[in-house]
């Protein structure tokens, strides 16, 4: 057994589960901001942002490092490169934060108006999403990730009716034209907070299966592997 | 050209202890396939089964059937007619001392009776170019013993030698074990390219290697061949969890 390359392997997967702890905070506080027109909460997104870069610095190097000295294969490597391209859609994942952020600093200064448009749901789907793609990484759990996909079809709906209804209000009021703007673009956010969640949960289902379902391929195509893989 | 090998039923037996059991696969012409396992799990047992070196042991013995292209292994071919077909690479290597760099490649044509001065010439030069030892040794032919060369140029020596004889199947069995990293590296580019025109079998302990050099890996645990697949299969994403986690480093 490779003691040390084993805890260099835990170390990793404990170092992203964090940053997907930083992401996931700055996610939700962005909605919660958006919710009750918190500016306290958007300047926390924006000050843990710089948390959020440092880790993604930091896991990319750790991840360089077992590569170059360990050479792994099979399960391990399948691991390692779900662990980078996760890395990168969690960072993303926090730039989109900061973007609802900077949406809701702007919708403050603004009067507030009525907009035929469910954020706050859509919201809940979305953190939902990214909450469950974490779990299924964490437990190495392929179904799990599955279900995250299937969820996406779902905001992407949102998104789609919250274009119609904005676009509508912009053109009926065009008063609350850049309310309507800020709240489409939030919605914008969300949507692609949303699509992150789904690579990350594509990305567990590759290292767990050793399938490829980016792109509509089917998990269910790949040959099965019930048990858990222990890193 | 390289010629394909099938193996069947293979058991083979070292005295009243099996060492492998119910072998079977097959060995595309032209490709480089690799064997791989921990110590004793009878990677090199097979690959001497292949040219018959199994049997020089005292005891030993081999069951089941073996075919090197059209010709039938263990069935009224005999051992000197089957090496002129299967060259062999050993893990340290042995270039005849008291001979010269010439007459070590030429050694195996010699013992069969070739004799043309021109055509050893050729064949010398052939061999040597093609192990990727011409331009070091070119100039020294004569002069130095096959002894006096560095490793990594020893084993290239002993490669051109088994070349030398024309071969359609090349063994190998740990060629690069005793080997530093940039001798390897010569090897491991020798093998890339002489698959063109053989068939290479190598047995190698670097899991790094098989991945690099071999199209078709093939997993030996307790004398059974636990899994053979493409190579990229085997180390991305092994059918059997005993090859994941012998490539992984879980055990071995």
């Amino acid at each position: 057994m490779r003691t040390r390359f084993q805890q260099q392997m835990e170390d990793l997967r404990e170092k992203l589960l964090r940053m997907g702890g930083l992401a996931e905070l700055a996610v939700d506080r962005a909605c919660q901001a958006y919710t009750e027109r918190d500016l306290t909460r958007c300047r926390l997104v924006l000050e843990n942002e710089s948390l959020i870069n440092a880790a993604e610095r930091e896991i990319d190097e750790m991840a360089f490092d077992i590569l170059a000295t360990q050479q792994p294969a099979a399960v391990d490597l399948r691991f390692i490169l779900a662990v980078t391209k996760i890395n990168a859609d969690l960072e993303r994942v926090g730039d989109q934060a900061v973007n609802i952020a900077e949406r809701v600093m702007d919708l403050i200064e603004l009067p507030a108006v009525e907009l035929p448009v469910d954020i706050p749901r859509m919201a809940t789907a979305v953190s939902a999403m990214v909450r469950r793609a974490l779990e299924s990484f964490v437990e190495g759990k392929a179904e799990l990730a599955q279900a995250v996909l299937e969820m996406d079809h779902v905001v992407d709906r949102m998104r789609d009716e919250a274009f119609i209804m904005l676009v509508r209000k912009m053109n009926e009021e065009p008063q609350a034209t850049q309310q309507a703007l800020d709240a489409l673009l939030v919605a914008r956010n969300l949507e692609r907070v949303a699509d992150h969640a789904t690579n990350i949960s594509e990305d567990v289902i590759f290292w767990v299966l050793g399938a490829d379902v980016r792109h509509h391929a089917q998990a269910a195509s790949a040959a099965p592997r019930p048990e858990r893989r222990e890193q | 050209m390289g010629v394909g090998i099938t193996v069947e039923h293979l058991n083979a037996f070292y005295g009243k202890t099996q060492a492998l059991f119910d072998i079977n696969i097959t060995v595309l012409a032209n490709h480089a396939t690799a064997l791989i396992g921990p110590s004793g799990c009878g990677k090199s047992t097979f690959i001497r089964c292949l040219n018959r070196m199994h049997e020089t042991i005292p005891e030993a013995r081999v069951e089941g059937e073996v075919r090197i292209g059209d010709l039938s292994v263990y069935n009224g071919t005999s051992a000197t007619q089957l090496r002129r077909r299967v060259g062999m690479v050993f893990q340290k290597a042995n270039p005849f001392p008291t001979m010269s760099i010439y007459d070590n490649v030429a050694a195996g044509l010699k013992l069969n009776g070739f004799r043309n001065r021109k055509q050893l010439d050729e064949v010398v030069h052939k061999s040597l170019h093609a192990s990727a030892l011409w331009d070091e040794v070119k100039d020294s032919l004569h002069k130095k013993s096959g002894a006096s060369l560095s490793g990594g140029q020893q084993q290239r020596l002993c490669i051109a030698r088994a070349l030398a004889v024309q071969p359609e199947v090349l063994l190998m069995d740990e060629p690069c074990s005793a080997l530093d990293p940039i001798s390897t590296g010569k090897i491991e580019e020798l093998i890339f390219q002489l698959k063109e025109q053989y068939t290479i079998v190598i047995v190698t302990h670097n899991m790094q290697q098989a991945a690099r050099v071999a199209e078709f890996t093939g997993f030996f645990l307790l004398g059974k061949m636990i899994e053979f697949d493409k190579t990229e299969k085997i180390f991305t994403n092994p059918s059997d969890k005993r090859t994941e986690d012998y490539v992984t480093g879980r055990f071995g």
